[in-house]
């Protein structure tokens, strides 16, 4: 399918766009998207469908009907990976054993939280005061290309579980595995106009979204200049509560009384080089303790030098693929070249391999001082700066110097430092002795210019809600 | 020559009382480098005096102290001892009750014994209950798999700012600084430059109480100047804002091109009050009456609408009025038995009394008042429009000031539906004696607080916020504490297996 889901429907949108193969740098298909009149029949299906029954639905059927979608998605979950590794270039591997189980995790845990959104009864004078925890009504969500299918289930999820319709505008560069969700949502049954998917530019359709009247909350991840606009538009328009996930540059730790050497290695590896370095999470400043130095290094660059870079689908063999797009490659290669121009030493990789399709060497740099560009700017790609450090507070100083605090990463031994260092360290999450551990049910989200809100968890019910409190007079 | 901090105001009735009129930063009161700034009594529109502003130098200076004290010391204060200063500053507050109260009645024109009895005695009630969440702010654990450890811990944000308006001095003081407290977070606090003076009176006794210097930071200055450079502040990690919809706008949009910083906004109301025809009417008009006229209309919660069900319409509008004259004593905020003060500035006399004669030429018809009252002072009588439909100006527009536009409706969905047509969502009411018709209508309004048969009743522990452009967020009850804290999730990951 490659229209715009509306009102359980697949329709013709303004124009086309191309999707391509990031392996091989050709076309894989064509899909419709949306510009401002697309946006609005889909705002208005969603609005109907609120206010003509979902708002007063039983919450026991909203539940029935998001475990049928996560069924039906289960039963397609080879197909869905395989959509999400043609059309991202991630691994296989990757999307079939740990995206589309979250997908699947993240549904199936607000599909058993419909029916259980307390308000409160609070003690007053001569009052019964309680308070509704009410739907919000049309919600929208943007989600980016790198965990296409994962970061449609965290916007639709909560939304859905908390009654309120949504309209999700995917990437323009990923739109396919989207699409096939939205088959399975006209298969389980969801009314039409309860959920919508769309693709489009972010300038037309997402500018569209946050700034339309009747969208009462919009959830966006995605970069930090976008986050910032969609801000300003919400403002300039009816006030719209907005939820940012945006990027990161988080640092991770490792200390010399680490337990186990190889599994710090491994974690470290995986938390930046997952997905070719394309994760918001990634852990793309290395801290290693001058004691550890040397041997951490050796290991890792080995590691590194093994990893096998390659096409998801003729090279089932293949960590890692290739980056996004042509302009992901160029803007990676950019920052390279930044890092050797400001001084600091390649240590692994460094280049393109190949001369089709996407794909970058992991790439290590050593040398790195904390003002140089690889240091402060995101480069979502298969690159990691590595620093010596001394001591604690040293450290703990320099992981901090950053506007963004979206995660962190700490490998000890020592109960003391693992409870000291995560509790100075500025990040919405910190992962002890491990990296990249996604739960459906704890929450995910940024400190500082990382974002505002948390997805995930039972804390994200509060950003699909709206509290109302009533206060009966029975004795004033 | 700077002027000193202390200076001596004259009360109408003669006494004398001294002010503070320097920035209170770090614990200290130091002059401001902006422009000074009058503040006029608005009962005889005469200055009181001039108070010192703050220009960009004095904002980074008050953020900085706030910055420093909350990385050096007050986050490392127990949550115990944090609860034990809110309560000795509620205590001191209670000790200098009536000094607090003369101050808000003299710079606000609200009624002194309306300032003692609620403005003060429920800002000593709202810190003195933050105080007791202070050491109950819960993170969780979290159960995801066997191997990990995984919890939440609920962090102070570090440095607020906070922009507050004119209408409630001491009180809109309190719901900003006391749930900040108890998070354990620092302040900088921009009051209105109309109502300076009562927030340097409550700065003393912060010192006096024993907070570290730099927990409390309070200036003044205009919005445009003082209020933005907080706004776009680096180091300021969340603003709490109330006041009009127009600048709420301003704060978010600075916050976009900043950095992003945490927000909550509250804003606008035009609020509607449905009585239906099975209501106890004469409790009903009285409530009602309250509803609009309690500070002077000045209140973004004010029931500025009222929808009547046509069968009971002549009746209530009778008992209404009756009530209106019997509680509504216009006069000078010091008289003991004045209800009604001056409105706040001349241009907002000037704007309600423009909206008066746009509800005229629109067709509705003064029901009461309608006029200036006296020839001294921003007086204005308690007005009642009759004859409105819900397209009308004064019934779109939040006018704040004392005058209420009063509609008919035949059935109650349309009272429902003339109720949610509003770009407005902060409060409401239903007068009814039938128990489906308050649950029916409470659940359909699109309003964050629904009060039934009664109006204006508001409580430390309950929530109050806006939906739509009335703002985002909540103010007083344990919602609160979710604006003022950040949540960290820690995961331990414990097995050795990859």
């Amino acid at each position: 399918n490659t229209g715009l889901f509306i009102n359980n429907e697949f329709v013709t949108g303004a124009h086309t766009i191309d999707t391509i193969n990031p392996s091989t740098g050709k076309l894989i298909t064509s899909v419709q998207a949306a510009e401002t009149e697309q946006v609005n029949a889909a705002v208005d299906a969603a609005e109907k469908a609120f206010y003509g029954g979902w708002k007063q639905s039983n919450p026991r059927e909203r539940s029935r009907l998001m475990h049928k979608l996560t069924d039906l998605i289960e039963r397609d979950a080879e197909d869905m990976a395989q959509l999400e590794a043609l059309d991202n270039g991630k691994p296989f591997g990757f999307s079939y054993a740990v995206e589309i189980p979250l997908v699947l995790s993240q549904l199936r845990y607000f599909a058993g939280f419909c029916d259980k959104l307390h308000g409160k009864v609070i003690e007053t004078e001569g009052k019964l005061s309680y308070t509704v925890h009410e739907p919000i009504g049309v919600c929208a969500g943007i989600i980016p290309w790198n965990v296409g299918a994962l970061m449609l289930a965290w916007k639709v999820a909560p939304a859905i579980c908390c009654g309120n319709t949504i309209i999700v505008k995917t990437s323009e560069l990923t739109p396919l595995s989207a699409l096939k969700i939205a088959a399975l949502v006209k298969e389980a049954g969801f009314p039409p106009g309860v959920i919508n998917i769309i693709t489009g530019y972010g300038p037309t359709a997402g500018d569209a979204l946050s700034r339309h009247m009747k969208i009462s909350k919009i959830a966006f991840t995605g970069s930090l200049p976008t986050g910032r606009a969609i801000m300003k538009a919400a403002a300039e328009t009816n006030l719209k509560k907005v939820t940012l996930e945006l990027g990161g540059k988080s640092p991770n730790i490792i200390f010399d009384d680490v337990e186990d050497l190889d599994k710090a290695v491994w974690y470290s590896l995986n938390g930046i080089f997952a997905i070719g370095g394309q994760i918001c999470f990634g852990g793309s400043r290395l801290y290693i303790q001058e004691g550890i130095y040397d041997a951490f290094l050796e290991k890792f660059k080995a590691m590194a030098a093994a990893r096998k870079v390659g096409d998801p689908f003729n090279d089932r063999e293949a960590e890692q693929g290739p980056q996004v797009s042509e302009t992901q490659l160029k803007r990676v290669l950019s920052y390279i070249e930044s890092g050797k121009a400001e001084g600091a030493t390649v240590y692994h990789g460094g280049v393109r391999k190949g001369d089709t399709g996407y794909f970058i060497e992991p790439t290590i740099f050593t040398d790195v001082k904390p003002d140089m560009r690889i240091m402060k700017e995101e480069i979502f790609g298969p690159v990691v700066a590595i620093t010596k450090f001394k001591d604690e507070k040293d450290v703990i100083a320099q992981a901090n110097d950053t506007t963004y605090g979206l995660a962190a990463g700490v490998f000890t031994s020592s109960i003391k430092r693992a409870i000291t260092v995560s509790n100075a360290l500025e990040a919405g999450t910190v992962w002890v002795n491990c990296y990249m551990q996604v739960d459906s049910n704890s929450p995910f989200g940024g400190y500082k210019q990382s974002g505002l809100g948390r997805e995930s968890g039972e804390y994200v019910l509060q950003d699909y809600t709206q509290v109302k409190a009533i206060k009966i007079n029975i004795g004033l | 020559m700077v002027q000193p901090d202390l200076q001596t105001v004259r009360l109408s009735n003669g006494k004398e009382i001294t002010v503070h009129t320097h920035l209170f930063i770090n614990n200290e009161f130091v002059p401001g480098h902006g422009p000074l700034i009058e503040t006029i009594n608005p009962a005889t529109e005469e200055v009181i005096c001039s108070v010192h502003s703050a220009d960009e130098q004095d904002v980074n200076a008050a953020v900085n102290a706030a910055a420093t004290c909350f990385k050096d010391t007050w986050r490392k204060v127990a949550p115990a001892e944090k609860a034990r200063l809110i309560n000795k500053l509620a205590d001191l507050m209670e000790r200098d009750r009536d000094e607090l109260a003369i101050l808000d009645a003299l710079d606000n024109g609200k009624a002194f014994t309306v300032a003692r009895d609620v403005d003060i005695t429920d800002s000593i009630a709202c810190y003195r209950y933050f105080a007791g969440w202070a050491d109950k702010i819960h993170g969780k654990t979290i159960d995801t798999t066997f191997d990990k450890m995984c919890y939440t811990r609920h962090e102070a944000l570090g440095v607020v700012g906070a922009v507050i308006p004119w209408n409630y001095p001491t009180m809109m003081a309190a719901w900003k600084f006391a749930p900040a407290l108890a998070a354990g977070n620092c302040i900088v606090m921009k009051t209105s430059e109309i109502t300076p003076l009562p927030a340097y009176k409550f700065a003393a006794l912060v010192k006096e109480a024993g907070f570290p210097a730099g927990v409390v930071n309070i200036i003044t200055g205009y919005g445009h100047t003082t209020g933005n450079y907080l706004s776009g502040h680096p180091l300021v990690s969340k603003m709490a804002f109330t006041g009009s919809t127009a600048t709420g706008r301003k704060v978010m949009e600075s916050s976009s091109t900043s950095n992003l910083k945490k927000l909550q906004l509250e804003l606008g109301g035009k609020s509607a009050q449905i009585v239906c025809a099975d209501a106890d009417l004469d409790q009903a008009a009285e409530w009602a009456c309250g509803g609009i006229f309690n500070n002077h209309g000045q209140s973004c919660n004010a029931g500025s609408r009222i929808l009547v069900h046509e069968s009971v319409h002549d009746q209530f509008l009778e008992l209404f009025i009756k009530h209106t004259k019997a509680m509504i004593k216009i006069g000078d905020p010091f008289e003991e038995d004045t209800f009604q003060g001056p409105q706040i500035s001349k241009a907002q006399f000037d704007k309600i009394l423009n909206y008066i004669e746009i509800g005229k030429k629109e067709g509705a018809v003064v029901s009461y008042g309608g006029k200036r009252w006296g020839n001294k002072g921003y007086y204005i009588e308690p007005t009642v429009f009759t004859n409105c439909h819900n397209q009308m100006r004064i019934m779109r527009e939040e006018i704040f000031g004392p005058v209420v536009a009063i509609a008919k409706f035949k059935t109650i969905e349309e009272a429902i539906d003339i109720a949610n047509d509003s770009d407005y969502g902060l409060a409401g009411s239903v007068y009814t004696t039938n128990l489906d018709t308050a649950i029916t209508v409470t659940n359909e309004i699109k309003t964050g607080t629904m009060w039934v048969n009664c109006f204006d009743v508001f409580d430390q522990s309950t929530p109050f916020g806006g939906y739509k452009q009335s703002g985002f967020g909540k103010e007083l009850g344990k919602y609160s504490l979710q604006e003022y804290t950040q949540v960290k999730v820690v995961k331990i990951l414990r097995s050795s297996k990859i």
